[in-house]
């Protein structure tokens, strides 16, 4: 666990750039540090591993003062990715990654087998590891930066706007990469971002500071997007708070009527107005109508249990019957949400 | 185009007499003294500009120094520091004229070790403490790598300098190639001038390809970025 | 003068204008003539060539390559073997001079136009100008800092590079260093280096001024920023 106590920095021209911030950063999860530019988040992120010293205050490392350790020899225990990844461009990129057991004075041998083996860990083809890094696209050294932060197998990481130099697909496959790594691996990470959505997207906590360098919020992001702290939360978390907080709300308990389905060729009744007409092997081809026999209108699918109450709402909005398809992984229908089943799931949603 | 066959009339006189080619006059003793007066001048050089380019473009400290020397030894005349120093130290041995030779030959070196240094990109020093390096290992392992063409070009042109300031001190009683320019145009004897000349030029040329190979054989392909992007 | 060597002062008075060929004021005019004149020269032939090599990207590579071959020739055999040419004249240290001058600056125009944001080229060319106007009123101005920073290098080494010539008998100041080496005397090295030393100085400092006047706003970007 990181913790932050009472941390001031404040520099030799006066200007303070986190003031008295006190914030726990919990073992084995994302802890997002999010604020518009000038609010000190990658200052504290850089107090951590001393890259900066605090002025004030203590920053401890699982209970010991990060202040009374060697900074090189603690920066060795920390993986530390940084915006454009930084990468040494005249070492290939197996050497990048096994840099720090370098430093530790590993075999070198190991060592670049500990570099092969992230290297596929991260999602990079092993035939790049002889490649230099200007070979490589800004995503790939991206995941290069992230594969030579972890190759000591520090238990701490610190990010620092690692994907916000990437366009938005290639983010939005990282930041699913650092969430699938970070299941296996279960480090503590602390995260800095000024990108709102990316915090609630990775943050087991999110920590919201405001210009000056002072905690706003820090909370879970369904709390967060519930209960923001006051406006300036409120302003920053920005527009959709509602619709946006569905995504931390379960579709587990949604109540699916399974005798609305019915197969192609098949008989319809007559007593619903909407029915959801599927193929043999149960997979759904569209919605039919009374009103419009013969035609087949659009339809929307989600998950029950893997995805969000959001996703859902999204697949009931996209169909003109206004029920959403549930399906399973292998996308055979297993049900449908109607209206008056996800009316009832939003309004125990909005009482929390 | 009288003054062409004149040229090599001279050239064929020069390289063609037998006397040319043996003795402490001859070629092969002129061009070895030529090259060890360059070589010596640029090593002392090199010695004391790189580490000082090193220090200065890694501690931001003494950046003075690097604009005021790099000044100077543009509007310094070459010709006119050595006459001063061989005046005041006399001619006994050949550091009256080494001491201005290496003293010009500091900035090019100092000016582009100091701005390769400095021209690292400030995340890729980050990212290199970040990982745990201490400051000297950030310096040898990560920025002398990256820096290396500027140094390198820095070299290369103190060494292109170097070079052509020996011919220049031949007057003031250096050996070297430059004798045959020097003595040649005071007894008029042109073969001399003309074949020491071409000489020069070639040694010149030569040290200016050395360098460029030194380079290529030097830099990482992943600094000058000589792999295709695959 | 019975009253031992003349201090340095009374060396210059005695010498500054004496009507011979050698006085220093004759000196002075002559270093000059020989070292302006081929900066001139060098950006007069650099601007259309450099140009050239941006429009014609083929061109660069063979050009700089020479260039590079050329900076390398060292003065001294250069000056002896265009003698045969040229014969003892001014040309003669005017016309190598000229070339060191184009290889630093053909660089400098092809680096200061490559300076040019594309966005601002982008939009002059949205904008309507057409590519003359483009050039003459919006990419050669914005080149003009790297330009003129070569121009300095250029004129400042040029000023010194001159009194090399003194060992043909053309080398303007020069020629105090070999008149002090032949009748072994101080004062008249003292000059020499001070008064090119200066004549850089002032042709830097102008250079300077020329700048912060071409390019006003290059200035306020400074101040605003510090």
């Amino acid at each position: 666990m990181i913790t932050f106590d009472a941390v001031t920095k404040r520099y030799p021209d006066g200007t303070v750039a986190v003031d008295r911030l006190s914030l726990e950063a919990p073992t084995g999860e994302i802890t997002v540090l999010v604020g518009p530019s000038g609010c000190g988040k990658t200052t504290s992120l850089r107090m951590i591993n001393r890259m900066i010293d605090a002025s004030e205050g203590r920053i401890l490392l699982d209970g010991e003062p990060v202040q009374g350790i060697d900074p090189p020899t603690l920066r060795r225990g920390i993986g530390y990715v940084i915006q454009q990844a930084g990468l040494f461009p005249h070492r290939k990129i197996v050497d990048n990654i096994a840099t720090v057991p370098y430093l530790l004075g590993w075999d070198k041998k190991k060592a670049r087998v500990r570099a092969m083996e992230l290297l596929e860990r991260v999602g990079l083809d092993p035939a790049l590891a002889g490649r230099y890094p200007f070979q490589l696209s800004g995503g790939q050294q991206q995941r290069v930066g992230v594969a030579r932060a972890l190759a000591a197998d520090p238990p701490v990481l610190l990010m620092d706007e690692p994907f916000s130099a990437v366009d938005p697909i290639v983010r939005t496959s990282l930041q699913d990469e650092l969430l699938r790594l970070q299941a296996e691996l279960n480090k503590t990470i602390v995260f800095v971002t000024h990108d709102i959505d990316e915090a609630i997207k990775l943050g087991d906590r999110v920590a919201v500071l405001r210009v000056g360098g002072t905690l706003a919020q820090v909370a879970d992001p369904k709390t967060l997007l519930s209960e923001p702290a006051d406006d300036f939360v409120r302003e920053f978390l920005g527009h959709d708070r509602g619709i946006r907080r569905l995504q931390f709300v379960s579709t587990e308990g949604l109540r699916l009527r399974t005798d609305l389905t019915v197969e192609e060729g098949a008989e319809r009744g007559t007593s619903e107005s909407w029915q959801l007409v599927v193929d043999a092997e149960g997979r759904p081809l569209g919605w039919a109508s009374g009103a419009r026999p013969g035609e087949l209108e659009p339809y929307g699918t989600f998950v029950p249990g893997r995805d969000s109450m959001r996703s859902a709402l999204d697949a009931a909005l996209l169909s003109p019957s206004g029920c959403a398809v549930a399906v399973d992984e292998q996308g055979k229908v297993v049900g449908v949400a109607t209206r008056e089943a996800l009316d009832q799931a939003l309004a125990e949603a909005a009482d929390g | 185009m009288g003054w062409l066959s004149a040229f090599f009339s001279w050239l064929g006189e020069f390289f063609g007499s037998p006397e040319n080619w043996s003795g402490p006059g001859g070629i092969p003793m002129r061009l070895l003294e030529h090259l060890e007066f360059s070589a010596l001048a640029l090593v002392l050089a090199a010695l004391i500009a790189v580490p000082l380019g090193l220090v200065i473009g890694h501690t931001g400290r003494g950046e003075v120094i690097v604009v005021v020397s790099a000044n100077l030894a543009r509007a310094l005349p070459t010709l006119g520091l050595l006459v001063m120093f061989v005046l005041l130290l006399g001619a006994a041995s050949i550091w009256p004229v080494i001491i201005p030779l290496v003293l010009l030959s500091v900035p090019p070196i100092l000016v582009n070790t100091y701005e390769g240094i400095k021209g690292v990109d400030p995340e890729l020093r980050d990212a290199a403490y970040g990982m745990g390096l201490r400051g000297g290992q950030v310096l040898l392992r990560v920025l002398v790598p990256v820096a290396l063409p500027l140094i390198l070009l820095g070299c290369r042109l103190s060494a292109i300098q170097v070079v052509a300031t020996t011919t220049v001190a031949a007057y003031t009683g250096l050996g070297g190639l430059g004798r045959y320019v020097i003595d040649g145009f005071a007894t008029k004897d042109y073969a001399s001038v003309v074949g020491g000349s071409v000489l020069i030029v070639l040694f010149a040329l030569v040290v200016q390809i050395l360098f460029t190979l030194a380079q290529r054989v030097t830099v990482s392909p992943g600094v000058s970025q000589r792999l295709k992007v695959r | 003068m019975g009253d031992g060597p003349p201090s340095i002062w009374e060396w210059i008075a005695r010498n500054w204008d004496t009507g011979r060929v050698d006085s220093i004021r004759n000196l002075l005019t002559d270093h000059l003539t020989m070292s302006l004149v081929p900066i001139m020269l060098a950006l007069v032939v650099a601007l259309p060539l450099g140009l050239a090599c941006v429009r014609w990207r083929w061109l660069y590579q063979p050009t700089s390559g020479f260039m590079n071959v050329v900076y390398a020739l060292p003065s001294l055999p250069v000056f002896m073997l265009l003698i045969s040419v040229t014969g003892l004249s001014q040309t003669t240290v005017i016309i190598p001079l000229t070339f060191y001058g184009m290889a630093v600056l053909i660089p400098a125009v092809v680096d200061g136009l490559g300076s040019v944001p594309d966005h601002v080229r982008q939009s002059a060319v949205a904008m309507g100008f057409t590519p003359l106007r483009r050039l003459l009123q919006v990419e050669l101005p914005i080149a003009v800092p790297v330009v003129l920073a070569g121009l300095r290098v250029v004129a400042v080494s040029s000023i010194s590079l001159v009194s090399v010539g003194a060992l043909i008998g053309q080398g303007g100041l020069g020629g105090l260093f070999t008149r002090a080496y032949q009748n072994p005397f101080m004062p008249p090295v003292i000059v020499g280096i001070v008064l090119i030393v200066a004549l850089a100085l002032v042709a830097d400092g102008l250079l300077v001024l020329a700048q912060r006047l071409l390019t006003p706003w290059v200035r306020v970007r400074k101040g605003q920023g510090s």
